[in-house]
């Protein structure tokens, strides 16, 4: 099986299966989720809040001075890392293309080098991510073995991608295939780890603010 | 007065073979300077290849053209004149190609058995289209079938040159179904030295650089894990093409001939398969140089790749998938929301179970327990 051989299979049936696991198990979580439900709460809401789910979305991606000043290295690494993927996912013109092919509509991409630079920002602040919790004794005690596996899952289609882009360690095409690849076991994986959280985390800041506001602790 | 670097001219060779073309040893020098440049050799090797070439005996060649188009002679052919490639051609004594040769039927296959004789264990064996392994009968020649006159006239060749894609990694030909079992050179010959020269068809001037490699070395070139040049082969077509810079600005054509595309924007959206072929058309160019298909508008669709007919369709982008689609994505999306149903079943009746199974306590039962 030549390289190309191979980036067939991985854009592809792999892709094809990936891809259905992912969309079958995102709307599967979603529903088990939501249709947990929740007691009818019986008492007369508050009144001087509304919209407060809408609000505590927003407030709670803005982080509060104390708390950045508690632990800056989780805060810092945190939005550098979750901006540099985002953009790297969104914004780079063949991944653009992905999208246009499945949702029939595409969008301005950024130059190549910024992206790059900013997947390389990115790996950067996973590394210190994974160095702070392994250090800091609290949250090396939060962590299991799927913490780590969703931390190594994250790295690999950057790792991948950028070593594909930059021609590096392997010959492009078996390092693009090896990167379909590893974004395919991310697609499998996301909705069973906590990596689900990618559309778990609005629906769960809408509950908390609105489910405070109605109790009278508004946003 | 002869010039003292001039070389003496030997009978039955490459030098005497120019001298009587009239081709100065200017012009040779010159032709052997392009070669060393495409063949990636210092330049000093320039003047060594010149020596060696014109003291060559005029090389034996044998062509043999099995499943083909006749794309590959044609492109080879239909090189301007005078080229290096015609310069070449006329310098190696080519014995059989049943499509430029005068001779036909018996005389044909004679002249073949006759070089194959004459020059055992020595002669150049270049091959084009691939093999039919399905029947015997899809493709022969003279009665032979491919496979018989292959391995007949592989077998006292010094070294075999697979020219196109076909002869490379079996083409278009073996392109699923394969409705003839076709196979490549390589796939049936193992005892020999293969050059795959692939391409569909190749560029004219990388069969002219193999041939001047075998001819001033004795050898073959060095070669990638798909047995071609890597002199030619050894960079993409992305890598060396001039619309890659908008490629990086993330500036693209949006449809054929638009007027992004006439600028000179990537041609990535529109399907080009540049970064993942291996060639050397950004470089070496077409039709003496004029041009290639990228530059002409045309997204490279990665010909000189092994099984490239296979490998997607030629106008989706690289980036997007070669089959999922959004009916799919659907269809998976109801599978995952049914399965969602039955979760959410199973856990409302897993919680209504348990309530019922609740027992309420009295305070008089738990003082009775504390007792």
């Amino acid at each position: 099986m030549s390289h190309l051989d191979l980036l067939t299979f991985a854009r592809g049936s792999a892709l094809n299966w990936a891809l259905v696991l992912f969309a079958a198990g995102v709307v599967l979580r979603l529903f088990e989720i939501l249709g947990l439900g929740r007691r009818p709460d019986l008492a007369k809401p508050r009144p001087d809040s509304p919209g407060s789910g809408w609000r505590t979305i927003v407030m709670r991606s803005v982080p509060k001075a104390d708390t950045l000043k508690r632990d800056a290295v989780t805060y810092v690494s945190g939005y550098t890392f979750h901006i540099g993927l985002l953009v790297s996912i969104f914004f780079f013109a063949p991944h653009i293309e992905f999208f246009r092919s499945q949702s029939g509509f595409g969008w301005p991409g950024l130059p190549s080098a910024l992206v790059d630079a900013l997947a390389v920002i990115a790996m950067v602040a996973l590394g210190v991510s994974l160095a702070h919790r392994i250090t800091s004794p609290v949250k090396r005690m939060l962590s299991d073995i799927s913490d780590y596996v969703a931390w190594a899952m994250t790295l690999l289609p950057l790792l991948t991608g950028y070593l594909a882009y930059h021609h590096l360690l392997l010959e492009y095409t078996m390092m693009l295939a090896l990167h379909l690849f590893s974004i395919e076991l991310l697609l499998v994986l996301l909705p069973f780890t906590k990596l689900f959280h990618a559309f778990s985390l609005f629906i769960s800041r809408w509950y908390n603010g609105d489910i405070s506001a109605r109790k009278g602790v508004a946003s | 007065m002869k010039h003292a670097q001039q070389p003496d001219i030997l009978p039955g060779t490459v030098g005497e073979g120019l001298a009587q073309r009239g081709v100065t040893r200017r012009e040779f020098l010159k032709l052997c300077t392009t070669l060393t440049a495409l063949l990636a050799l210092p330049p000093s090797m320039a003047g060594a290849m010149a020596e060696a070439i014109s003291k060559a005996r005029r090389q034996s060649v044998i062509w043999l053209s099995f499943q083909e188009c006749t794309g590959c002679t044609e492109s080879i052919t239909r090189s301007h004149s005078p080229t290096l490639e015609n310069l070449i051609f006329d310098l190696i004594s080519l014995d059989y190609h049943h499509t430029l040769q005068a001779a036909s039927a018996e005389a044909a296959e004679h002249a073949r058995e006759q070089a194959m004789k004459d020059n055992d264990g020595k002669y150049l064996l270049i091959v084009d289209g691939s093999i039919p392994m399905g029947n015997p009968g899809f493709s022969t020649i003279a009665g032979i079938s491919n496979y018989d006159m292959l391995m007949e006239t592989a077998r006292g060749a010094a070294a075999i040159v697979a020219v196109g894609t076909c002869a490379a990694h079996g083409g278009i030909p073996r392109a699923d179904p394969n409705p003839t079992g076709a196979v490549s050179v390589g796939d049936i010959v193992k005892d020999k030295p293969i050059i795959n020269v692939p391409g569909c068809p190749p560029i004219p001037v990388v069969m002219t650089g193999v041939l001047a490699h075998f001819l001033t070395f004795g050898g073959i070139p060095e070669l990638d894990a798909q047995g071609r040049p890597k002199s030619f082969y050894g960079e993409t077509i992305h890598d060396r093409c001039y619309r890659r810079p908008f490629y990086d600005q993330g500036k693209f054509a949006q449809t054929f001939d638009d007027e992004a595309a006439r600028q000179g924007w990537c041609l990535f959206k529109l399907g080009c398969k540049g970064p993942v072929t291996y060639n050397a058309c950004a470089t070496t160019k077409w039709n003496d140089g004029t041009s290639f298909p990228i530059q002409s508008g045309h997204g490279c669709i990665g010909c000189s790749e092994a099984n490239f007919w296979d490998a997607g369709p030629l106008y989706k982008a690289l980036s997007m998938p070669v089959s999922a689609t959004t009916s799919m994505l659907g269809a998976a999306a109801a599978a995952g929301a049914a399965a969602g149903v039955a979760v959410t079943w199973h856990n409302r009746s897993t919680k209504a179970a348990a309530k019922a199974a609740h027992e309420k306590m009295t305070v008089q039962e738990l003082s009775r327990e504390e007792k």
